[in-house]
């Protein structure tokens, strides 16, 4: 699936499973048992129905017990640290009974794996688990079989443990799954006939497992897109504009022949150097002189707010009931207020990289990469390509976040190793990632609340500018309300796009702080209260279980004690954080000291992996609450490394305790992004029962909150 | 300029023509092909390319290459011993504290010559000695666990 594509679902909806394109990859395919599914059987499983009425071709997935007895996943996501590679090969060891190191995970390889959307909007544990559990299922089934045949027994004598089918009653016959495949090719679609184990009979799922990848990682071995090296490859460096929307007025290479080596290329308004050495293919840009129209300015970080608010003029109501007269009536305190929130960045570690070779007609790429069919579909597209002369290989990322679902930079790279019929490699420096980002939406909320006497709400008024409608709908019992997004195409003046969860961080930090003031404004325990406006039951029990995990006593704000509470709802998952803050009344500096964070995940499979992604997502979350800003002045991004973009650090991050929910009979949901929603409005509220300073705009700097103690 | 310079590189004895503008980052990426050495963001912010100069944590993307003539350069590949993992890549296999692994290297190698220099730091130490390098996915108290660990491992000594 195209990046655009995505967005548009990433702001709103994630919580369908994306199907499927059709490939003829059992031609191809070696022997053994292969078991393929598509992420569209999803619906089947639910509904149980017994056969699924589709061509058999059409599929995402497969897995393959081959004729060694070793176990092949084939699968078009990709490993990107949030631990699928560990988890995925942890469900297919429970569901066969081997162990996981007998399992290989080719993923993201847009030739040895069918046809994936992309690995994004939390979506592998929930869509895809389940799946392959199930063809697990079936994949044991065959043996069972098989082994039914080679050792004279009937089919339910037999159990399956380490690798080998065994009749039960007499351990000593027993057969190997590699003697089972030996010499044959056994294709079979899921059906959904054979049932996965029952969580009862777990070993693996729901044990905490260390992810399989850590040793090439520590030892340094494990590549990445920029650590290919091909022969004769050359570093690319491209002429960019100095702001977003420039047009090339003229260009000047006559300095190139200084930089000696360095080949100039331009094809319209891209310009690109290479070099066989990086460095050198650096200074040869430099001597590059090219001068751009930049477009008249119509907004900065400062007044974004505002033009937001005026040209956001798109709007859509997308959850309304009660009658909001009725709601102002019955209220007895009534709150209104508005909360801003500027653009973040991914900021991954690693910037986007490809290293690309173009031969005979043929594309070979490793690319920084969250939709390898994705990233071969556009450049197939925009370069005149067949799909299939495209190729995208299996590599690790250096963080994604949401932001390398974006792929500028290998059509860049597909670009020029066609124009320069050369292997290249093109690693953006950090300044480029900075510029070509495609940023979490700066947002308006106007937000309208209304409790009565006895502290029950009566009114919801939410407007959402720029940050959509995800997890928006309303878990609280509010009889009248009304939620409304506003948006514009093209609005903002650089791209922006999907971000670990992004809008909902920014509209999860306005509700949280609104239903906040509101409890203030009661004058009730700001826990006590979401609890009595609650209407759903999942919601109800995880806030109970981050109340009693942080040892909550009753208060009412601000205490003085620097604690903050925060509710969220976001693929699937629940979340319930409580933090602890220290605010230095004199410089305004906010130290987090302790957060809880509350999940209901429904299954967990991996209990280290889930709680390794809660840990992860509760430290970026304090980037973004605390000091993640971009600075611009329209489409000229003026921040351009980390010495202006605070990212969290070692001495920001206090002690962060993740607790599940444990409920192992429910289907498991998303694990990457929900933990990271309630972050921002945790920590605002958390910072108000310190010191009663109401930060109203993220992030919550010292000098916002010096400002808002003085008022 | 070009220039001959010998150094140590990995415990092996190595000559290498070099320029006087090139950094120490890039010569090992690509002359010496040692790629755990991560760029991040080529400003020394990120501590993505800390490599060991005489078993001191160094920004290889700031510190030009000819710097090295006669010292000692350790890199992450540098740190095992006849296979066996450093005491402080072990702590971090142990303590899973990585996830997406980008910034790893250069959190290792930091955190070897942070014990070298001080073998039995307070975790405060440890926090201050790590605050330059960053990690995007969030496992800072993890490798703190991790660093930790290896310390009491390595019971003084310096693991070099």
């Amino acid at each position: 699936m195209k990046a655009d594509e995505i967005t548009k679902l990433y702001f709103r909806n994630v919580d369908k499973p994306i199907s499927v394109d059709r490939r003829d990859f059992l031609k191809k395919l070696g022997g053994g048992i292969i078991i393929i599914f598509a992420l569209g059987d999803m619906e089947i499983l639910n509904a149980c129905k017994p056969k699924i009425e589709k061509d058999g071709e059409d599929f995402n997935a497969y897995l393959r017990i081959k004729e060694d007895g070793r176990i092949d996943c084939y699968t078009g996501k990709i490993e990107m640290g949030q631990g699928v590679i560990t988890s995925l090969a942890q469900v297919l060891a429970e569901e066969l009974d081997v162990s996981m190191d007998q399992i290989d995970m080719v993923m993201g390889d847009t030739e040895l794996c069918p046809y994936d959307a992309g690995t994004w909007g939390s979506m592998t544990t929930r869509f895809f688990d389940p799946l392959l559990r199930a063809a697990a299922a079936e994949a044991r089934m065959v043996l069972i079989e098989l082994a039914a045949k080679e050792l004279g027994v009937k089919k339910d004598q037999l159990q399956t443990s380490e690798g080998k089918v065994f009749v039960a009653d007499d351990p000593q016959k027993e057969v190997g799954y590699a003697t089972l495949t030996e010499g044959k090719k056994i294709v079979r679609k899921l059906s959904g006939e054979v049932k996965p184990k029952d969580p009862s009979e777990f070993k693996l799922i729901g044990t905490p497992v260390h992810s399989i990848d850590l040793e090439a990682k520590v030892r340094g071995e494990a590549k990445y897109s920029g650590d290919i090296r091909l022969p004769g490859m050359k570093y690319a460096r491209i002429k960019r504009p100095p702001a977003h929307g420039s047009k090339l007025v003229k260009m000047d290479g006559s300095a190139l022949n200084e930089v000696e080596g360095a080949q100039l290329f331009q094809e319209e308004d891209f310009i690109f150097v290479l070099h066989e050495d990086p460095e050198k293919a650096g200074q040869a840009l430099a001597k590059v002189k090219a001068e751009w129209e930049v477009p008249e300015s119509k907004a900065n970080d400062q007044t974004i707010f505002e033009y937001i608010k005026q040209n956001a003029t798109d709007s859509e109501v997308f959850e309304e009931g009660g009658s909001l007269e009725t709601g102002r009536e019955q209220a007895e305190v009534l709150v209104e207020q508005e909360y801003y929130d500027g653009y973040k960045a991914h900021a991954t570690i690693e910037t986007h990289t490809a290293t690309a070779e173009f031969k005979e007609g043929k594309l070979t790429m490793w690319a920084s990469s969250q939709t390898p069919f994705g990233t071969r579909q556009e450049i197939s597209e925009t370069l005149n390509l067949p799909l299939e002369n495209v190729h995208l290989k299996q590599i690790f990322l250096g963080g994604g976040f949401g932001g390398k679902i974006y792929n500028q930079q290998a059509v860049e790279a597909a670009r020029i190793a066609i124009l320069s019929k050369q292997p290249v490699q093109l690693i953006w420096t950090r300044s480029e990632e900075f510029m070509y980002d495609m940023f979490r939406p700066a947002a308006v909320m106007k937000a309208v609340s209304g409790v009565d006497s006895n502290g029950k709400m009566t009114l919801w008024e939410f407007d959402v500018y720029c940050a959509g409608s995800r997890g928006c709908n309303l878990f609280y019992e509010i009889p009248n309300h009304r939620s409304r997004t506003f948006d514009k195409a093209d609005l903002h003046p650089f791209g922006t796009g999907a971000w670990r969860a992004p809008g909902n961080n920014t509209t999860t930090f306005a509700r949280e702080s609104q239903i906040d003031i509101t409890a203030h404004q009661a004058g009730i325990d700001p826990v006590e209260f979401r609890l009595n406006n609650m209407k759903e039951p999942r919601m109800k029990r995880t806030l109970e279980l981050a109340a009693k995990t942080f040892g909550w006593e009753p208060g009412v704000t601000p205490s003085g004690r620097g604690l903050g509470v925060a509710l969220g709802f976001d693929a699937g998952v629940y979340v319930a954080i409580i933090a602890q803050v220290k605010v230095d009344k004199s410089t305004g500096k906010v130290q987090p000291v302790r957060i809880v964070c509350a999940q209901d995940m429904g299954q967990v499979v991996n209990p280290h992996g889930a709680t390794e992604q809660a840990e992860g997502g509760v430290t970026m979350g304090l980037g973004y609450a605390l000091s993640e800003d971009i600075e611009f002045d329209w489409g000229k991004v003026n921040t351009t490394n980390f010495d202006t973009y605070e990212i969290t650090r070692f001495a920001v991050t206090p002690k962060i305790e993740s607790v599940f929910i444990d409920d192992m009979t429910a289907k498991p949901e998303g694990g990457g992004e929900p933990s990271i929603i309630c972050v921002g409005g945790a920590i605002a509220n958390a910072v108000f029962d310190a010191c009663g300073a109401r930060v109203l705009q993220m992030p919550i700097t010292p000098e916002r909150v010096l400002a808002a103690m003085s008022t | 300029m070009k220039k001959t310079i010998q150094f140590t590189f990995n415990n092996k004895p190595t000559e290498l023509e070099v320029e006087d503008n090139q950094t120490l980052l890039w010569v090992i990426r690509t002359a010496l092909n040692m790629t755990g050495t991560k760029f991040g963001c080529g400003f020394g912010h990120c501590g993505s390319c800390t490599v060991l100069v005489d078993n001191e944590p160094t920004r290889s993307c700031l510190t030009m290459a000819d710097y090295v003539e006669g010292k000692n350069v350790v890199t992450i590949e540098g740190l095992a011993m006849n296979g066996q993992l450093h005491p402080v890549q072990k702590a971090f296999v142990d303590h899973d504290a990585l996830q997406c692994g980008f910034c790893t290297p250069g959190m290792i190698v930091n955190a070897v010559g942070l014990l070298y220099r001080n073998p039995e730091p307070t975790r405060q130490e440890i926090i201050e000695g790590m605050h330059e390098n960053l990690c995007r996915c969030g496992s800072y108290g993890r490798i703190l666990d991790a660093i930790e660990a290896a310390a009491k491992e390595m019971k003084g000594g310096r693991g070099l």
